[in-house]
């Protein structure tokens, strides 16, 4: 857990430092801002796009003064951030939410699109103390995996599984295919997640299955990331601050809506499709 | 729970404690509804709803400021036929009262959205006439004695249950629009909602939120809210709600001895769900050091003279 300040995490403007393309559809954004670069893995921020919007973003890395956040153009706001040039005025709140834990035995990482962001910040730090690093990631084809350099500078190859849903690279199948095999085979201490809802939901009943200890990151709506408005509920916890990493134990506790509902922008419930 | 020193009653209500959930916070499903009841409170208000549902603003819709917190979130809400599912719902597992808040763009559509929230369940009504940041409703009717008094008269009429009205702070006289709100048949008050307010940030020279204008909430509003629960103690004999800055059992004291019956805490509940608990906890601790044996034998002390 983080001790950095939620109640008066007032909005500071940056500018964006860097820009890297990482896929066709993804670009890490890089900016200097004191509070987000002691974040934890598994923390989010909150990122002002002035006058246009402001979108909650896992943080995938941190080095000194500096934080970088893994965007996908998927919407009118994450589009427009994508047409952003270094220099570029934002603002920042955060970082916000728990974080993972951080397991010294074997654990396994299965990161799904830009699920795989957080965690590989989070296999940046296990690499120090954990006995052994296992990643899965998946991805709808070959050039939408993301990070694989910067995972075989952490894992050994090896122990890197790639799926793509169209087979041009690693498997052909869904990231959740290999992992039954695998903990069939293999023990793991811990494993992490974090991906699309239907893809934590289908991790989630394997691990259980093989009765295993999980953290998973979750997303929802999230408007006031502070735990007041309450758009992000999932049962009775609040994605933005109980959150947006669940244990199993918590997931058991939700499993009805883990993957099936959500609140929607009006307050009601609607379902998760993805 | 009738035996309790902490407990109270008005206009019809029986609460536990004198803690309530302020409407605005985690307000749409049973199980947040539930959270912030074991959390201790006394009694929750829900988000407002309208006939219609809406989905309120796009993001930013809160700003942290240095000296309290302004949000203008824009009532979103499913619409009272969709959320009357989730009233029905929450009333089989909750066991303090249920106080559905209701919003509306005519007097018309208040009495219809409070009607069919008593009808599914709601223990008591608030009326949304104070929103500081949504046209056409909200404070647009509260500062309006004329419309206020069309709004509370035909909700009057519509419902059988306790009406409780929550007041605007921006305005000229809150007593006289209290007196207003109480003539047309209000049950109990609210006092306040959020104080309209505004962020712009220097460095891009922009309002930060999406709507521009907000309201401000925390405990930079709280001597505004004593001040305003004050006049309208002198001015009404109904119930009041204080509400508007508490974060701790002083906050509250200070809000029964203004003269509040009981209090609502909202943007505190973000950093601490069992806030009930705690105030709960220290107002029982006041009371026992002073030697009272109930809230109400200190509510409006502060106005002896």
């Amino acid at each position: 857990m983080s001790n950095l300040p939620t109640a008066n995490n007032t909005m500071r403007t940056t500018q964006i430092v860097n820009i890297r393309t990482e896929s066709p559809t993804v670009k890490t954004y890089t900016f200097i801002d004191s509070l987000c670069s002691k974040a934890r893995p598994g923390q989010f921020l909150m990122l002002w796009i002035p006058g246009i919007d402001e979108i909650p973003l896992s943080i995938m890395n941190t080095t000194n003064d500096l934080v970088s956040v893994s965007v996908k153009a998927i919407g009118d706001a994450t589009r427009h951030l994508h047409t952003l040039e270094t220099g570029t005025t934002i603002g920042i709140r955060g970082p916000f939410g728990n974080s993972f834990t951080e397991n010294q035995g074997r654990v396994l990482l299965i990161g799904g699109g830009t699920g795989t962001a957080p965690l590989l910040f989070l296999a940046k730090q296990l690499i120090t103390n954990a006995k052994h690093l296992a990643f899965v990631e998946g991805a709808k084809t070959k050039n939408e995996l993301l990070f694989i350099s910067e995972l075989d500078g952490v894992c050994q190859e090896k122990n890197i599984i790639t799926t793509t849903e169209d087979g041009t690279a690693g498997l052909q199948c869904l990231v959740t295919q290999p992992l039954a095999n695998l903990l069939d085979k293999e023990h793991f201490d811990m494993i992490y997640t974090c991906g699309p809802e239907i893809m934590v939901k289908k991790i989630f009943e394997i691990t259980e299955q093989h009765k295993l200890p999980l953290e998973a990151s979750l997303e929802r709506l999230m408007r006031c990331g502070i735990g007041l408005c309450g758009s992000c509920m999932i049962g009775k916890y609040r994605v933005c601050r109980d959150g947006p990493v669940f244990t199993a134990a918590q997931l058991r506790e939700v499993k009805d809506e883990l993957g099936i509902s959500k609140i929607g922008f009006d307050g009601s419930r609607i379902p998760v499709y993805t | 729970m009738e035996n309790s020193p902490l407990s109270i009653s008005f206009a019809g209500l029986q609460l536990p404690n004198p803690t309530m959930l302020a409407s605005g916070v985690m307000g749409y499903t049973a199980e947040s509804f539930l959270r912030i009841a074991k959390g201790g409170a006394g009694a929750i208000v829900t988000k407002s709803v309208s006939t219609e549902p809406r989905a309120g603003y796009a993001n930013p819709i809160v700003v942290q400021t240095e000296s309290g917190l302004l949000n203008a979130v824009g009532l979103p809400n499913p619409g009272i036929d969709i959320f009357a599912e989730e009233i029905k719902y929450t009333k089989t597992l909750l066991h303090v009262p249920l106080i559905v808040s209701v919003f509306g763009y005519s007097a018309e559509e208040y009495a219809t959205t409070a009607k069919k929230a008593v009808k599914a369940g709601a223990d008591a009504i608030e009326l949304n006439v104070s929103c500081p940041h949504v046209k056409q409703t909200g404070a647009e009717i509260g500062q309006s004695p004329k419309l206020l008094t069309e709004v509370v008269q035909q909700v009057r009429d519509a419902i059988n249950k306790p009406l409780i009205v929550k007041l605007s702070p921006n305005v000229t006289n809150i007593a006289t629009l209290a007196q207003t709100a109480v003539e047309a048949g209000a049950d109990a008050l609210t006092a306040v909602n959020t104080l309209k307010a505004l962020a712009i940030d220097s460095e891009t020279q922009l309002p930060i939120l999406s709507n521009i204008k907000g309201g401000l909430s925390g405990p930079a509003v709280k001597p505004v809210a004593l001040r305003c629960v004050y006049d309208i103690a002198e001015a009404v004999d109904v119930p009041i709600i204080g509400c508007g800055g508490i974060a701790n059992w002083r906050d509250a004291i200070e809000f029964f001895l203004a003269g509040a019956t009981a209090v609502q805490i909202g943007t505190t509940v973000a950093d601490n769900m069992e806030v009930f608990q705690a105030i709960t906890k220290g107002v029982d601790t006041y009371l026992r050091q002073k030697h009272y044996g109930s809230v109400k034998e200190i509510v409006k002390l502060a106005h002896r003279k």
